[in-house]
């Protein structure tokens, strides 16, 4: 069964008695353990279309299944408890909490989940180490480099260890140096076995993944696979 | 999420805006110390009244006045009335009515002229007995005070207070065994009455005691009492001694149906209950004026919060994203308006006691009234829960507002 299951999807935005469609009919299917980039240029429907499957809206028509289920099948507080254990966002704008701390931040989804408030912190600094931040886990998030915001994005996108993480342009706010850092990061994650879907407009970027869906116009214009990844892992 | 951590994340975002913080909680802070600075010394000021009450007449008596109790304003003239007369007080010293008396004593009263030489002071007349000494707690501080030869002989003397004293006699050392005149009589001071000082139901110092029997014949001209003021025994018969004279003087007035009594009986307990009701009214009053300022105080967290809400938009949607649902996100912004009104409220109860604690030792030591500082722990326990309210009602609002934002529109937000 696939992870993430995408029947003729469409998105309607209504304002004010106008109808402006932004997904007009996408299927797809991601499996687990996969690397999938969703590109496109801006107002192809792409950043409507990780909404949708993160479970942040609602599609207008068509079929969207997370793990076997709709959005419909859960209640306010179970969507909560989805996005909170089973899935973990990174933002182009990191959406830290400035003034707390590395810890702090990357502890807040333990805070919402049901583990037990004792383990927190092992969980928080195995996140933690995995970014490779462990030296800086008492700083307050605004005296950090871009860079390593991000990378603190990521240990608090991967606490609750999801199912799937979705990646919206998590390079965009970033200078390529740190950019390149951030996609061998995630690229490390999805070696040790996360499902990633990457969200982006930059072909380089795309091409860390496995498999690139091209979005245009609120339809899939191609769905192929990458021929040379830029990977740096050595299997 | 659990409560203890929403506690924790409220109170985070109350430390990260500090000084906001503190200056919305100022509202709340003065408006919780007015009140119960408001309380204190309303607390204070009965306490006051009713320990002169006290001091001055004796728990245990009780005053019959003629008429029935005023129910309207035409009520009021029957106090004129001439029903109370000497039968009514032989049958109250009977101990088969009453058994619980131990004093009965007449009282008439009016204004008149007393001179003393070329000095004339308009002063009030009491005919009284011996027993008023005991009753009011006054002594004749020169000279004696009344007896009961006095009463039965109808003699002409007089016990003055000392403002009447100073007034007559600014000349003279000694007033006692002087003569005044009063409605062209001559009256012989026997005793001079210590000075009791200001606030009592009876201004003792502006006073002329003279044998009642006296007064009723030569000064007023009437045949019957103003009043009758009785003392129980113990303070336990009060309640059964007011209902014994209730039914002695309706046998002795042919009163059949208590509606239509011609005079009515309060206890000591009685006056002091409504000199009670009465601050507590007074109080009540004030305090709803203070709490105004609470209103003001609570329109300031609102829209403090409200504020706070738009600037943490992101943060909203991001805690959204990653799995708070719309309770965790209400509640937090609720307890924080509620940690701020809360903060406010003990300040200001700890501000409102040592105000009302400094004023009491002014009015003690400087202005040297008998005032006790009383700290009114009702009103702070009311304070602390009003503030608590003002938090949830003024914050309701804009933790609604908050826990209603969509993850995508809060995450956009610039």
């Amino acid at each position: 069964m696939p992870i993430i299951a995408v029947k003729n999807l469409e998105k309607i935005y209504y304002n004010e008695d106008v109808e402006t469609p932004s997904l007009r009919g996408v299927s797809f299917d991601i499996n687990a353990g996969e690397f999938v980039a969703i590109m496109g240029p801006s107002g192809s429907g792409k950043s409507t279309l990780l909404h949708i499957l993160g479970f942040l809206d609602r599609h207008t028509r068509g079929e969207y299944r997370f793990e076997g289920k709709t959005i419909d099948d859960y209640s306010k507080e179970e969507i909560a408890k989805v996005r909170n254990e089973k899935m973990g966002f990174i933002f182009q704008s990191f959406n830290l909490l400035r003034r707390a701390t590395v810890f702090e931040n990357v502890k807040l989804p333990l805070m919402y989940s049901g583990k037990k408030e004792p383990e927190w912190n092992d969980i928080a600094m195995r996140a933690i180490e995995k970014v490779g931040l462990g030296h800086r886990i008492n700083h307050q998030s605004s005296q950090l480099s871009g860079g390593e915001q991000q990378r603190v994005a990521i240990a608090r996108a991967i606490v609750n260890n999801p199912s799937i993480v979705f990646a919206d342009e998590p390079t965009g706010n970033l200078d390529s140096k740190s950019g390149g850092q951030i996609m061998e990061l995630i690229d490390s994650l999805h070696e040790s076995g996360n499902t990633i879907v990457l969200i982006t407009h930059e072909t380089y970027t795309a091409e860390y993944s496995q498999r690139i869906i091209r979005l245009k116009d609120g339809l899939i214009e191609k769905d192929e696979k990458v021929a040379s990844r830029h990977h740096t892992f050595i299997k | 999420m659990k409560f203890k951590n929403i506690f924790k994340t409220s109170f985070e975002g109350l430390r990260v805006n500090k000084s906001r913080s503190a200056l919305t909680v100022l509202g709340i802070v003065i408006g919780i110390t007015s009140i119960i600075l408001i309380a204190a010394l309303g607390q204070g000021a009965q306490n006051l009244i009713l320990g002169q009450i006290q001091g001055q007449v004796g728990s245990k008596v009780i005053e019959i006045a003629p008429g029935r109790q005023p129910k309207g304003p035409t009520d009021i003239m029957s106090i004129f009335s001439d029903s109370l007369k000497q039968k009514d007080v032989d049958a109250l010293a009977q101990k088969s009515n009453a058994p619980h008396i131990t004093t009965i004593m007449p009282l008439v009263f009016g204004s008149e002229s007393v001179a003393f030489g070329s000095e004339t002071y308009q002063a009030t007349i009491y005919g009284m007995t011996d027993a008023a000494e005991k009753l009011y707690n006054v002594s004749s501080g020169q000279g004696r005070f009344l007896t009961e030869d006095d009463v039965k002989s109808y003699a002409d003397v007089v016990v003055i207070g000392s403002g009447v004293k100073e007034e007559l006699f600014e000349n003279y050392n000694e007033a006692v065994g002087q003569k005044i005149k009063i409605k062209g009589r001559n009256f012989k001071v026997i005793g001079v009455l210590d000075t009791k000082g200001q606030g009592m139901l009876i201004g003792f110092d502006e006073v002329v005691i003279m044998p009642y029997t006296t007064a009723q014949r030569y000064i007023l001209g009437i045949k019957h009492f103003q009043h009758l003021i009785v003392e129980a025994d113990t303070e336990e018969n009060i309640i059964r001694t007011v209902e014994d004279i209730e039914i002695t003087l309706r046998n002795s007035h042919n009163i059949t149906d208590p509606e239509k009594d011609d005079f009515n009986v309060t206890s000591q307990a009685d006056a002091m209950e409504m000199v009670s009701t009465i601050t507590d009214i007074l109080t009540m009053f004030l305090v709803a004026v203070a709490a105004i300022s609470l209103i003001v105080g609570g329109i300031g967290i609102m829209n403090i919060m409200l504020v706070s809400v738009t600037e943490r938009t992101r943060e909203i949607g991001l805690r959204k994203a990653i799995g708070a649902t719309d309770s965790d996100i209400l509640f937090q912004f609720l307890f924080e308006a509620i940690a701020l009104t809360v903060t406010g409220g003990i300040i200001g109860i700890a501000l409102g006691a040592i105000f009302s604690l400094a004023a009491a030792i002014i009015l003690t030591s400087v202005l040297a009234m008998d005032w006790s500082f009383a700290f009114p722990v009702s009103a702070a326990i009311i304070g602390f829960c009003v503030a608590a309210f003002v938090g949830l009602v003024f914050g309701i609002y804009p933790a609604r507002k908050a826990s209603r934002k969509h993850p995508i529109e809060a995450l956009r937000y610039e």
